[in-house]
């Protein structure tokens, strides 16, 4: 009898903080948001001749000729795909990935017109979420030929571009310097 | 300045957060769990849950308490999942399969996170916060209490009562977890972590593609997800999702978070038993390893052995541009020293020896610092462990804080010692015997033996986290996962139970001359032995056929 009455504790109290950390938590976190955090709470999106375009926190496949391209995705079939995050899961001496990065490698060479030491691994390899915003400032400035040739732009302003772009370490040394690639193709397609 | 100088500044600002927060956070803690006062909220609480908070209970009725709410939360976690479709807001999701929901119930229940589903396409905001976020607080709040016990075990003298399980909880989770959530959700708010009710908002995109871009209340899932040492991320790929974790800042920050409770509970343990050396002893052991630990993973990391990432010239295979290698071997480590499992990187792609570590991280038993109160009650059983071989070695009756370590109180830690080995390992013998099981393998030759290792590992200690090419949702993985996360969970909870009611129950036993003296560096040198020994001895030969086997040659 004296079990019994533990379940029912244990129900009553299961329910009570339900109400209170699983439906008025959230909610509170969302008030506060929607006040005082709204752009970001919302998730952070950007917009182009008023017409939301992306999100500057979520990786967009950039695939023509004329965009900055940004790292392969194994988020979804065609990557970058928002509603399927993820990595590709392969060992580090998988022979499939090995192939896969060989293939990039390649398709690179090719489309930069660049030699395979000149490639940073960021350009070959996928990312964690398949969403990843964001490339080196190395990628970034390995595509400047194509692209100055496709737009009729210079390199130096392109370079120019990048470096207006690139954001630093956090404080100097949280994480590492990168490009967001959206808002670099958003600022090359304002560039007319 | 180079990336390495950049990773070791970094983990240098981890280390001096924790520094400064472990002893007000560890005094605070101290305080909630002795304080004779209920507060207005708290007694309305239990007058409506039908709870007299000034009644003590004995460890068996504090225990049997404690499975009674867990196995309630399973049970109607379970139901809720198989009938999220007709529950709002359900995002058009479908119910969840029978075993795919026994599995995620108990997950969440033991704290350990296993997701053998990916968020954004199987659940609903709903079963999201009321469902898994408010297990993510209980499960925090049970590990917490239990270490809570086991310290009055200490404490207290000739007594059969070791505190009061529904108390405990209450306070564990309205003046603990809830309050430092808010602000961390905040916090991770600002910087970008969503927190909204949106469908997915559909998006034109700049090259003229189309891009769904999801809603959901991510800020205040991922502030207990760290802080409690969960890990279930609300997206499938976890805290490398842009929108769980969207920059460097919000990175570190989550990683000071998911050990901040571990490391601040030595000092809590300290304040209790009324020296604090013991508490800084305890905490010595358990950062030293964390640090060589740390070390290592790092240096593998950078080195990025194996063929694809030599290819690469950059481990950077399942790592984001924004994290780069430091951050991600450093997040790598916590969440495994932790009980947490979140993950900011691919560990199925770290190099093998990196990846070997961050198994040995979790086959300690999650002790360094380990989760929210597992950890610190998992250190002091090894403390137990070592302080009786020492009394072995020198011929004398072994007391640890002021009591005997009598063979009863050496049964139950004997047994919690035995408990995990022998869930991963034969867990894992087991899944390798069945021909379903290995086909749920994707990596070829040693590697796809270190994914059943992995996950049976995580699924033992609660950890979570995973070699996510092992294909989980299977009915056959589902079961024994669920099973593994078990009684890797309650058993240790109620032997440190049974052994806080056996310490409880004895007098104080002064320190003599022949005592050890466990606030010294020699006994600190000594448990930090006894942990690493007891791991080496039990799982060698596992970890030689899977990660060594593929990192050495």
């Amino acid at each position: 009898m004296k079990n019994a009455r533990q379940y029912f504790t244990s129900l009553r109290l299961l329910l009570g903080i339900t109400l209170i950390l699983g439906i008025l938590y959230p909610l509170v976190i969302f008030a506060i948001g929607q006040v005082a955090l709204k752009e970001s709470a919302n998730g952070s999106f950007v917009t182009l001749d008023k017409k939301v375009v992306g999100s500057s926190l979520i990786g967009q496949n950039f695939l023509g000729s004329s965009w900055f391209h940004s790292r392969p995705s194994a988020a979804g079939a065609t990557g970058y795909d928002a509603l399927s995050s993820g990595a590709s899961n392969s060992g580090p001496n998988e022979p499939g990935l090995s192939q896969t990065l060989k293939t990039r490698q390649h398709a690179i060479m090719v489309e930069e017109g660049v030699t395979a030491n000149q490639i940073p691994a960021d350009a070959i390899t996928s990312s964690g979420s398949g969403l990843d915003p964001d490339i080196s400032p190395a990628y970034a400035h390995l595509q400047t030929a194509r692209i100055a040739n496709q737009r009729h732009l210079t390199i130096s302003a392109l370079n120019a571009l990048i470096n207006l772009h690139t954001k630093p370490r956090t404080f100097g040394f949280l994480g590492e310097e990168r490009v967001n690639v959206l808002e670099l193709n958003l600022a090359l397609a304002s560039l007319h | 300045m180079s990336s390495t100088y950049a990773t070791v500044i970094t983990d240098i600002a981890v280390l001096l957060a924790l520094g400064m927060a472990h002893v007000p956070l560890g005094d605070y803690m101290a305080k909630v769990f002795t304080s004779k006062h209920h507060f207005k909220f708290e007694r309305l609480f239990y007058k409506a849950v039908g709870v007299n908070p000034e009644v003590e209970q004995s460890w068996k009725t504090y225990a049997a308490s404690l499975l009674s709410f867990s196995a309630v939360s399973v049970l109607l976690l379970y139901g809720f999942l198989r009938v999220q479709s007709w529950l709002p807001p359900n995002m058009g999701m479908k119910n969840v399969s029978p075993s795919l929901s026994w599995n995620t119930a108990i997950s969440f229940v033991t704290n350990t996170n296993w997701q053998n589903y990916s968020g954004e396409s199987s659940l609903g905001f709903l079963a999201q916060m009321a469902g898994l976020a408010v297990q993510n607080f209980a499960s925090a709040a049970v590990g917490l209490v239990v270490a809570i016990a086991l310290i009055r075990g200490f404490v207290v003298h000739n007594k059969d009562r070791i505190g009061n399980f529904w108390v405990d909880f209450v306070r564990a989770t309205f003046r603990i977890l809830l309050p430092f959530s808010v602000l961390a959700a905040v916090i991770l708010m600002a910087n970008g972590v969503i927190q909204n009710f949106a469908s997915p908002h559909v998006v034109h995109t700049l090259a003229a593609g189309v891009q769904n871009i999801p809603g959901g209340p991510v800020a205040s899932q991922e502030a207990i997800k760290e802080l409690g040492t969960n890990g279930g991320g609300f997206f499938n790929a976890n805290s490398a999702h842009p929108f769980e974790n969207p920059n460097p800042f919000t990175n570190w920050l989550e990683v000071v978070l998911l050990l901040l409770i571990p490391f601040s509970l030595p000092r809590t343990l300290g304040k209790l038993v009324g020296s604090k050396g013991q508490g800084r002893a305890i905490l010595a052991a358990m950062a030293v390893i964390f640090l060589g630990s740390l070390i290592a993973t790092t240096a593998f990391e950078i080195h990025h052995s194996g063929a694809a990432l030599q290819l690469a010239g950059s481990a950077m295979e399942g790592k984001e541009t924004r994290f780069g290698i430091g951050q991600s071997a450093l997040f790598a480590t916590a969440t495994t020293s932790t009980s947490t499992g979140a993950i900011d990187a691919a560990h199925e792609s770290f190099t093998p020896l990196a990846g070997g570590f961050l198994m040995f991280n979790m086959m300690l038993g999650e002790v360094t610092p380990g989760g929210v109160g597992s950890g610190l009650y998992g250190m002091l059983v090894i403390a137990i462990l070592t302080v009786f071989i020492c009394g072995l070695m020198v011929g004398r009756t072994p007391e640890y804080l002021g009591k005997k370590l009598r063979p009863r109180e050496m049964k139950f830690a004997a047994l919690y010692i035995l408990t995990t080995p022998a869930v991963v390992l034969i867990g894992t013998a087991v899944a390798l015997s069945n021909a379903g099981a290995r086909k749920s393998i994707s990596a070829s030759g040693p590697h796809g033996l270190s994914e059943i290792l992995y996950a049976f590992t995580s699924a033992g200690n609660n950890n979570g986290s995973a070699f996510a090419g092992l294909g989980g949702n299977t009915t056959f993985l589902n079961f024994a996962l669920g099973t593994a996360m078990l009684v890797g969970r309650f058993v240790p909870i109620l032997l440190v139970l049974g052994l806080a009611g056996s310490l409880a129950e004895q007098g104080h036993t002064p320190a003599t001359q022949g005592t050890l003296d466990t606030t010294k560096s020699l006994f600190i040198g000594l448990l930090i032995s006894v942990a690493i020994i007891v791991v080496a001895l039990t799982y060698l030969p596992a970890l030689a056929l899977g990660p060594l086997a593929e990192g050495i040659r």
